[in-house]
């Protein structure tokens, strides 16, 4: 049961970090659009998302959303798990708002003469955009990023309100089942705690191999 | 809506009270603010520890930040839910056992925003404070905590919002917060569950960017203050 609990958050933690990087990938570019309705609809998009708790987040994709989700696009999701489909639509969305500021950052401490010179030197600005400019913001964005993959690693627990049979869902039923408390609790609180050292492991070591500033 | 609102606009902002525990939008306000009050001194402590020269003090305040950085807040929510009544021997209400629990959390974020304000005055602060003779503590006391803590307001304006958001998920064990409300207004009402929720959701959505505007809005104004440009 424990096994597949952790599964269960490993996978969570997966689809979210790569649908939610994707998602931030896609913002970025669409932010990039010149018109002041785009911005305004990402700019609130990122606002609602940083500052409503993630709970309550879930809650409304899981409860809510069924209400106004057309039906043909309801009956696909209800075919699979519904829980973890919910919990994986809005743990993706609550992370891609913050991944999309990271790399927006990012951007912004590229100075406006590296676009200036690779205009200059012939590129387009796509080109500028693709070979100059994000190469460079990505690594910027580095470390944030992990910190927010961290955070939403311990966010991935959060989805047990709805019922998805992730770590923490699993240790309340062992320990409703068992009442061996205690054993269960430091069992899963060891868990936690060494898959997050290992994901900080990780990027700290993402962050050696793709260092800020190359002169380092 | 007006009439939903009129229904149950008073469960939303106050949760049972006057004839129960205060709930709602206050009861959520209140445990953040208690909760970041009563994790202050502690993160003091360990933020202190943090900067010590004295390795294991160093260590142990180490260990705590980290661990507790690691753990997801339902995790050691669900520990004070089974430690505490054990500790103190007796029966503990919902909203204390939460409190305990954020207080916990919460002490580990705001150590490391309290030692990275210390880290971040100017070496000679110390070393000019120790050429005049003042010990340790003195320094610490009257001249790198003043200087640290005005820096750290803004930070600490947001770690504000991150416990009004962390609060949230103190319903999990019945404390009547604001997302308990809107879980007690859809079983009364059963339909019409995403306007329950989307009212939730504006609630925190407005008095968490209202804070961290503010936090912005300060910041930059201690910004200018320490390049001279303030008036």
């Amino acid at each position: 049961m424990l096994a597949t609990g952790v599964a269960v958050t490993l996978r969570l933690f997966v689809g979210a970090l790569v649908c939610g990087f994707a998602m931030a990938l896609l913002l970025s570019a669409l932010n990039l659009i010149p018109s002041r309705i785009v911005r305004a609809v990402i700019a609130l998009y990122v606002e609602y998302h940083r500052n409503v708790p993630t709970v309550v987040q879930i809650l409304v994709w899981y409860f809510g959303m069924p209400e106004v989700l057309p039906r043909a696009l309801r009956l696909w999701i209800n075919q699979g798990n519904t829980e973890f489909s919910f919990a994986l639509i809005a743990l993706s969305l609550n992370v891609s708002a913050y991944y999309y500021e990271d790399i927006r950052s990012g951007i912004k401490a590229i100075a406006g003469t590296q676009v200036e010179a690779a205009r200059s030197v012939g590129l387009g600005a796509m080109q500028a955009l693709l070979y100059v400019v994000l190469p460079q913001a990505v690594r910027y964005a580095v470390p944030p990023i992990i910190n927010r993959s961290l955070i939403l690693f311990k966010d991935t627990s959060l989805a047990m309100v709805i019922g998805v049979t992730e770590l923490t869902y699993q240790v309340k039923k062992i320990e409703n089942a068992t009442f061996q408390t205690f054993q269960i609790f430091i069992i899963s609180t060891l868990i936690y705690l060494c898959l997050s050292l290992l994901i900080a492991t990780l990027g700290a070591q993402m962050a050696r191999r793709y260092p800020a500033s190359f002169r380092r | 809506m007006i009439d939903f609102l009129q229904t149950y606009g008073l469960i939303f902002l106050v949760g049972s009270w006057p004839n129960g525990p205060l709930g709602g939008f206050a009861g959520t306000l209140l445990l953040a603010a208690l909760g970041l009050a009563g994790a202050f001194p502690f993160a003091l402590l360990i933020g202190i520890a943090r900067t010590s020269s004295y390795q294991p003090i160093k260590m142990a305040s180490t260990v705590w930040v980290y661990t507790f950085r690691s753990i997801p807040l339902i995790m050691i929510i669900f520990w004070a839910y089974f430690l505490v009544p054990v500790l103190i021997g007796m029966e503990v209400p919902p909203f204390s056992t939460a409190l305990c629990a954020i207080i916990v959390y919460e002490s580990a974020f705001l150590a490391e925003i309290i030692r990275a304000g210390l880290e971040s005055l100017p070496k000679g602060q110390i070393e000019a404070a120790r050429a005049v003779g003042l010990g340790y503590f003195q320094t610490l006391l009257s001249v790198q905590l003043p200087q640290a803590l005005s820096n750290m307001i803004p930070s600490l304006l947001n770690q504000f919002v991150s416990t009004i958001k962390a609060t949230s998920i103190a319903y999990i064990i019945g404390v009547q917060e604001a997302a308990f409300s809107a879980q007690q207004i859809n079983s009364i009402e059963l339909t019409g569950t995403l306007r329950t929720y989307l009212i939730l959701a504006l609630f925190y959505f407005f008095l968490c960017a209202l804070l961290s505007r503010l936090a912005r809005v300060l910041e930059r104004h201690l910004q200018n203050k320490r390049l001279g440009l303030a008036a």
